[in-house]
């Protein structure tokens, strides 16, 4: 178990710098999960980490020590490749039991081991399998017992589950989950699937260009991103963003600074006719052109003057609608400036009289 | 696939003719073999002999040092397997893994060699051996061929094609280089390898030019110059004993074919790791 921290790490390939004076502290025993699109830099951070790659300029702390010289094999890490990487001409037990011979673990004792961990994972009536004779699932099961077996301080995952099927993936996510609350070591884990990192991870950092947007719980970069990238990175359908200028005549009176607005698909409010006039809520006629029943949600593609955008809706739905008005309350908008991050300073209760005034 | 009868049945002679030109000459020599002198000459030729005369192969055997010649075979034979394997592998992993500067001249080096003929270089190889001493010893048969340019080449692009994910997971497994090489590229590339051995092995126990020119004496001599001198029998070639000779000569290739075959054609169809 051991924290790791990253000062000031960055990474040269030629003239391309892929990753940026990265500060980060993973928490010790924490689910960490690097997101971000590809060639975000997330897998070179993590495998400068692993020591399979070497930083350009930085420290990197694992524990309390300075792992800059130490070589893969003695960083104390087990690493889950995408592909599994299982040596093809060993048995699942000749997989799992390599990393053991080679840290001069007694035989006996080696023994004790491969077969607590393949009961864990449940190989132990594949041991002397070789890999090509399993299954998805099972080659994943073998990587997993592979990196477990060593008791490592740090699990790191590159992508673990993006080989498996829809069933299994979401199967074998669940297990990740539990695995690390029953190890409870350190878990880094690189993903380019928001929902991975949103229902796996306790801390999430979102990396673009080869800098962190954003680091925290799933719920708080959910709820409080601190710019566009985040925003829209993170939930599916995409929060809503459009630019100030198109709604202006809703919501006169911001700050200059404000550029564009958002807007979570599943903050705004449907009707097929505006009601009352009730206050607080931006209101916006729309023209529905797609609409998509899920069962216990549908999702609408409408477009108005602010553009397209996907609304999330959880009532029954419009079934022959033409046109919808969609209403979002003044306190679920966000506001970012220029430079595409969050603009915090507009407060909903001062909107709330600038609006009612300016109407 | 075409299965309708007719082109069965043409399949078939086609491969039967194909079969009966590689294997003719090989049948006639076991055939003749067996023969007595007699049946050597006589025409219309004998297909079999009349019975099995097994003293043909005693005579070759008795006709010189054979015993001799037999050990110096299997000895340079299995030194340079050895020697090579020992040169080719860390060659071709360095070749195929690291990126280090002249890499690639290097490399190509080691390929124009291919494209030169032993006849070309025999002459330097002469010089430099006879101001060592070492005309005439077992040595000068081994040492040209310690390592191989084409055997490198081979394992190289084997070596290539494992995934760079596997080195990674066993250098986070805490294995060195070396053992990297032994127990993960090794057996990954062991159908190659066996497959080149056996090339390596079969060229240098056929080998007939490069023993001929570098050692004088019966003591240093192979069983390919024995074999020939079963020729330079008074009074004519006695063909069965020569044929005997060359079938001393092939057996413990076959047997090695033998054993090999499996993972021979598993080279060939070998299509990597998933």
């Amino acid at each position: 178990m051991a924290e790791i921290i990253l000062k000031n790490i960055s990474k040269k390939f030629k003239e391309e710098e892929v990753v940026k004076n990265l500060n980060v502290t993973i928490r010790d025993g924490s689910f960490t999960v690097l997101v971000g699109p590809s060639g975000c830099g997330k897998s070179t951070t993590l495998r400068m980490i692993a020591g399979l790659e070497q930083q350009s300029s930085g420290d990197i702390w694992i524990g309390d020590e300075c792992v800059n010289d130490l070589p893969p094999g003695k960083r104390n890490i087990a690493m889950v490749f995408q592909n599994y990487a299982l040596y093809p001409t060993m048995t699942v037990r000749g997989n799992i039991e390599f990393g053991l011979k080679n840290k001069k673990v007694p035989k006996k004792e080696r023994e004790i081991l491969i077969r607590e961990i393949s009961e864990i994972v449940g190989l132990t009536d594949y041991l002397d399998k070789k890999p090509n004779k399993l299954s998805g699932g099972q080659r994943q099961r073998v990587a997993l017992a592979r990196a477990m077996v060593k008791k490592p301080k740090v699990f790191i995952l590159d992508e673990p589950l993006s080989n498996l099927d829809a069933k299994l993936r979401s199967q074998m996510r669940s297990e990740l989950i539990q695995l690390h609350k029953k190890l409870g070591t350190t878990f880094v884990y690189v993903t380019h699937d928001q929902v991975e990192a949103m229902s796996m991870g306790d801390e999430i950092a979102i990396l673009n260009k080869g800098t962190i947007q954003q680091m925290g719980s799933p719920m708080n970069v959910y709820h409080e991103p601190n710019n566009i990238f985040t925003a829209e990175f993170i939930g599916t359908p995409a929060m809503n963003i459009f630019e100030y200028n198109k709604v202006k005549d809703h919501l006169s009176n911001l700050s200059r600074k404000v550029k564009f607005v958002g807007f979570r698909p599943e903050h705004a409010l449907l009707a097929l006719t505006e009601k009352e006039k009730d206050a607080g809520y931006l209101k916006l006629a729309s023209e529905i052109i797609t609409m998509e029943t899920l069962g216990a949600e549908t999702i609408y593609t409408v477009k108005n003057e602010a553009g397209v955008m996907h609304i999330k809706s959880f009532i029954p739905p419009f079934e022959n609608a033409k046109e919808l008005l969609v209403s979002i309350p003044y306190e679920k908008l966000y506001f970012f400036d220029q430079e595409g991050k969050r603009y915090r300073s507009v407060s909903t209760r001062q909107m709330d009289t600038a609006l009612a005034g300016g109407a | 696939m075409n299965t309708t009868i007719p082109y069965k049945l043409l399949n078939g002679i086609g491969i039967l003719i194909v079969v009966s030109i590689f294997a003719f000459p090989f049948v006639w020599m076991i055939s003749t073999s067996f023969k007595s002198l007699g049946e050597t000459m006589i025409f219309p030729p004998a297909w079999l002999p009349e019975s099995l005369h097994w003293e043909n192969f005693t005579a070759a055997w008795n006709s010189g040092p054979f015993l001799t010649y037999f050990k110096n075979s299997i000895f340079v034979s299995i030194s340079i397997l050895i020697l090579q394997f020992l040169t080719i592998i860390p060659a071709a992993y360095a070749f195929a893994r690291y990126q280090f500067k002249g890499n690639k001249f290097f490399f190509a080096l080691t390929m124009i060699t291919l494209m030169i003929p032993a006849q070309l270089i025999f002459l330097p190889v002469y010089l430099q051996f006879s101001a060592w001493g070492l005309l005439d010893t077992l040595w000068a048969l081994i040492l040209p061929f310690a390592s191989s340019a084409f055997g490198i080449f081979l394992l190289r692009q084997s070596f290539k094609q494992v995934p760079e994910e596997l080195l990674e997971a066993a250098r986070l497994d805490g294995a060195s280089e070396w053992k990297i090489i032994l127990k993960i590229m090794i057996p990954i590339a062991k159908p190659v390898l066996i497959t080149f051995g056996l090339f390596s092995f079969i060229t240098h126990w056929n080998d007939y030019f490069w023993p001929l020119v570098m050692t004088t004496s019966d003591v240093t001599r192979t069983l390919p110059l024995g074999i020939a001198k079963l020729r330079e029998v008074e009074g004519g070639v006695a063909w069965h004993i020569l044929m005997a000779g060359n079938m001393i000569l092939v057996i413990p290739i076959l047997i090695v074919f033998f054993f090999a075959q499996r993972q021979i054609i598993r080279a060939f169809v070998y299509t990597g790791i998933k």
